[in-house]
């Protein structure tokens, strides 16, 4: 519910002529931002160390310790294996697990105390980023002692993985940037995961593509006449679309496509390796031995990213999504803006919902898995800027792809526990990299046009 | 140019807005119009911007009637508008603010960045704005995010600029400085209408003045010509008592003292740094400063909404730092809270719930219980008759009242036991003139049973209408602790705009 509840910043509040006088709660009046907030920094010249931010550089160095721990009563003592990371067909690279689990052990634990003691100040993040990459690297040494492990092929599955997210998230940022909650991302894309394959099984896959992103369009748009028409709780009606598609496809997909199987039966899209470029050593492969779906992704995040920050659609979406009424008042139409982004999010949602059409070739009920949501929790972690987005998304997709990779390598580690980890790893990150993320100020906020 | 609204009518469920309004506006002159709040001056500018449809009348440009649909369409035609709360995205620069909405754009809607700053510091520089274009607006102070307005209605090429209550948010010398720029414009053929519910300020600026009463206009005045009080009674309609009547203070001990406050925010920021005063009994001490400088944390501090990370608060001698709010209202300390909306009132009670909202949980109301709903039904009439609260009956929801009876209910409720100490914050604020009379009457005659009173305000008339002593805040700080009778508004404005510190003695 963390990831579900963190968008939704204020309870809107409607404004009504009548109370034009009261500044309006977590509203943009830039008049109770006040002349001092900014400056007071300025005068006193430092920050003081206020309880809450003890208590949080505490709460760190905990969870270091709490780290540490586990490197010593569980990865420091597998069965003393030694992990072989293949890196290309004929190099790899061997670690014993004992012995690096006592490393990453010592150091989480120094740099435990050292936040405890006095905090790390600005190397913090910087501090995190390299405690996390050698914990998650010793656990799988310790998952994989004894067997070989392709470094390559995970890092590939990753982006792979990342690839719907990214679509995801993408549609999220197009319409919460403009001001509208989207919990529906889940539907959307189950929506363009259905439609494209039967209309795929049809057609071609093609063609059912450009079904998903049409289907996936309208429900978009469904979502914005309730938010915009109707002053719906956004939160609510995203949800009633999660149920509806869910549902409908469900019952679609038993009554349909499982006593036709003609119609549930795409040929899949394979992966396009891009010449010279794929014969790098490492990065080749993981970057450039990919499906079109990745790279389309990976081109949308710089255009949407470039639009969104040096266009004239992206100052007006952002405006509309900070202070519609500076908008309004400017003759931008508010509501206009809204459709038509929420008709490109539901487009782009569908699209990405065609991935595992593409992928795997059919249907099956709730293919995404929930994955909807996750892309939500990357529009957050990823402060509402695609590329940030794709960094989140890069995080989960390794998530999913260790996942997959230790339920194959038959690590002992029971599956479900490993269906569980993204969503695991989505608590945690929303958890301590969600805090400061600032939503757009209007989101979630009807628009009322005067 | 010349701007006609001509029999202007606007209906709200339950009002008339505006009733058969006539105006003009010239370029080259200013226009203010002055009503009280509720008179429907908003109304009418919002009419004229497009943002409202007149249920009947018509607005003439230049002797050709024409149809605003949108502010799009208001701005086609030169009319340029400085809203009460300013319409910028904070986490947006000056030059961004300025042309959202006509952006300079070249290869697939790319922003000109270039071309937009040069636009911006041209206009800037030439109506003497001083605006640095890629400055972030959140990091601006209120008057110079006034300016960004300004130039954004310039930008657009407006003939007539319309300024809602534009004083309401700037200290007196922002004032001046803001009088120096509507006379720069004004020399540059801009008409000018300026909204106001400030007298002083009308007679100062304008050229022709006309009043606004109850939606309807009740005639227009020269400055130069009408005084303040023959104003103030053209727009309340009867005659008004501007000065607050009070005797000379005569104050005892100290009952409320803050020592050596110190609150800092979660975010770390020092909010209140290291204050301290006494509020004694029989005096009224007026907090003054510009809105955002820590008046609303000293508030918060004082009646237990806040915990300070150190100092004390106590109330004739008796620590209340850590108290609850309850063991605040349990301490016979009354707490009329800055907005009547979100802290004051529940809107959806009834006007009786809203009256024992603070002692609902004692006697008589409660017999640690059962609710006793008709005693406090009783005394809920009793208090509307005494405090000429105008509501319909006890039983109408407090949101239905207007923003004057909504404040006597809080008062009523707030004043009406026996006190030690009063911490009203912006009692007035959004107040019409004839209730504003009675809260500030009420203020003074607790004062004068010998309570303590601190009174927390951002209109400077205000604090210096009341106060004993008044205390500006700056930044979070005391930068001044001064007797009212030894100081006036322009040396307060000073310590406000922070261009002053007091020594201490």
């Amino acid at each position: 519910m963390g990831l579900v509840s963190a968008p939704v910043d204020e309870p809107s509040d409607t404004p009504s002529s009548a109370d034009a006088e009261r500044p309006q709660r977590g509203g943009p009046p830039p008049t109770s931002v006040g002349p001092g907030e900014e400056a007071y920094l300025g005068t006193l010249g430092f920050l003081e160390e206020s309880p809450e931010n003890k208590r949080r550089a505490r709460n760190i160095g905990i969870a270091y310790l709490v780290a540490a721990v586990v490197c010593l009563v569980v990865f420091a003592r597998g069965d003393g294996g030694v992990s072989t990371f293949g890196i290309s067909d004929d190099s790899s690279f061997s670690v014993a697990g004992i012995p690096l689990a006592w490393f990453t052990a010592v150091t989480l634990a120094a740099l435990g105390g050292a936040q405890i003691m006095r905090g790390t100040g600005k190397w913090t993040a910087a501090a995190a980023s390299v405690a996390a990459i050698l914990f998650v690297f010793t656990f799988m040494a310790w998952a994989a002692a004894g067997q070989s492990f392709s470094l390559t092929g995970t890092l590939q599955d990753a982006l792979k993985a990342a690839t719907p997210l990214v679509l995801g998230a993408l549609a999220g940022i197009m319409c919460e940037r403009s001001g509208i909650i989207n919990i529906a991302i889940e539907g959307l894309l189950l929506s363009g995961a259905f439609t494209s394959a039967l209309v795929g099984s049809l057609t071609n896959i093609w063609i059912g593509i450009v079904a998903a992103m049409i289907a996936s369009c309208l429900l978009a748009l469904l979502l914005a006449w309730l938010a915009i028409r109707f002053s719906v709780d956004q939160v609510i009606a995203g949800f009633a679309i999660n149920f509806f598609v869910l549902g409908l496809t469900s019952f679609l997909d038993s009554r349909v496509l499982t006593r036709n199987p003609d119609y549930n039966s795409v040929k899949t899209i394979g992966d396009i390796e891009v010449p010279i470029l794929s014969d790098i050593p490492f990065i080749g492969p993981i970057l450039f031995e990919q499906s079109f779906y990745v790279y389309t992704a990976l081109a949308l995040v710089g255009i949407i990213g470039w639009a969104l920050f040096r266009t004239k659609w992206g100052l007006r979406t952002r405006a509309v999504g900070e202070h519609p009424q500076a908008a309004g008042t400017l003759g931008v139409n508010v509501i206009r803006r809204r459709y038509y982004n929420l008709a490109m999010a539901g487009a782009i949602a569908g699209f990405g919902g065609s991935w595992w059409t593409a992928d795997v070739g059919r249907f099956n009920e709730n293919i995404t898995n929930g994955r909807g949501f996750i892309a939500l929790a990357v529009v957050i972690v990823g402060r509402w800027n695609p590329f940030g987005a794709l960094l989140a998304a890069l995080l989960f997709g390794f998530a999913d792809a260790l996942a997959l990779k230790f339920s194959f390598l038959g690590t002992g580690i029971p599956s479900e526990f490993l269906e569980m980890a993204p969503f695991l790893v989505t608590l945690v990150v929303v958890a301590s990299f969600g805090r400061g993320a600032r939503p757009p100020k209007a989101l979630g906020q009807p628009y009322e046009q005067q | 140019m010349e701007l006609e609204l001509r029999g202007i009518t606007k209906r709200f469920p339950g009002v008339v807005a505006n009733d058969d309004v006539n105006l003009t506006v010239r370029t080259g002159e200013v226009l203010a119009l002055v009503g009280e709040n509720g008179a429907g001056k908003s109304t009418l500018m919002n009419i004229m911007y497009g943002l409202y449809h007149a249920d009947e009348g018509e607005i003439v440009v230049d002797g050709t009637p024409q149809t605003f649909a949108s502010p799009g369409d208001a701005i086609a035609a030169g009319i340029g508008m400085v809203h009460q709360h300013f319409m910028l995205v904070p986490v947006f620069t000056v030059a961004e603010n300025v042309v959202l909405g006509v952006e300079p754009t070249g290869f697939l809607g790319r922003i000109e960045r270039d071309e937009a700053h040069r636009q911006v510091a041209e206009i800037s520089a030439q109506y003497g704005l001083d605006l640095d274009p890629e400055a972030l607006v959140e990091t601006l102070p209120v008057g110079i995010q006034q300016r960004i307005e300004i130039l954004k209605v310039l930008f657009r090429n407006a003939e007539i600029v319309v300024f809602d209550e534009p004083t309401a948010v700037l200290t007196p010398q922002e004032i001046e400085e803001f009088f120096n720029i509507v006379d720069a414009l004004k020399a540059a053929g801009k008409g000018i209408v300026f909204i106001t519910h400030k007298l002083k300020e009308a007679l100062r600026i304008a050229d022709r003045i006309s009043v606004l009463r109850r939606g309807k206009t009740v005639g227009s005045a020269d400055p130069k010509e009408i005084n303040e009080v023959q104003l103030a009674e053209m727009m309340v309609g009867r005659p008004v008592q501007l000065v607050v009547e009070k005797e000379h203070a005569e104050p005892g001990p100290a009952t409320l003292s803050v020592d050596d406050l110190h609150v800092v925010t979660p975010e770390g920021r020092s909010v209140l740094d290291h204050i301290s005063f006494d509020v004694r009994a029989g005096e009224i001490v007026g907090v003054a400063g510009v809105q955002g400088n820590g008046q609303t944390e000293l508030v918060e501090a004082l009646t237990g909404l806040r915990d300070p990370v150190s100092g004390t608060v106590t109330i004739d001698g008796s620590d209340i730092t850590t108290a609850t709010p309850r063991e605040v209202h349990d301490a016979r300390i009354a707490h009329i809270p800055e907005d009547r909306q979100r802290s004051g009132l529940v809107g959806a009670f009834s006007v009786a719930e809203n009256m024992v909202l603070t002692s609902y949980a004692s006697e008589p109301f409660s017999s640690g219980f059962l609710m006793n709903w008709s005693k406090a039904r009783e005394v809920a009439a009793e208090l509307v008759e005494q405090y000429d609260v105008r509501t319909p009956s006890i039983d109408t929801p407090a949101s239905n009242l207007s923003g004057g009876n909504q404040q006597k209910v809080i008062v009523a409720r707030e004043l009406s036991r026996e006190l030690r100490a009063v911490i009203a914050s912006q009692p007035t604020r959004g107040v019409d003139v004839g209730s504003i009379e009675y809260i500030h009457a009420q203020i003074v005659k607790a004062r004068d049973e010998g309570v303590a009173v601190l009174v927390v305000s951002t209109e400077l008339d205000e604090v210096m209408a009341l106060a004993d002593r008044v205390v500006v805040m700056y930044r979070g700080r005391i930068v001044a602790n001064l007797r009212r009778d030894e100081t006036d508004h322009s040396e307060v404005g000073l310590f406000m705009a922070g261009a002053k510190e007091q020594q201490p003695a």
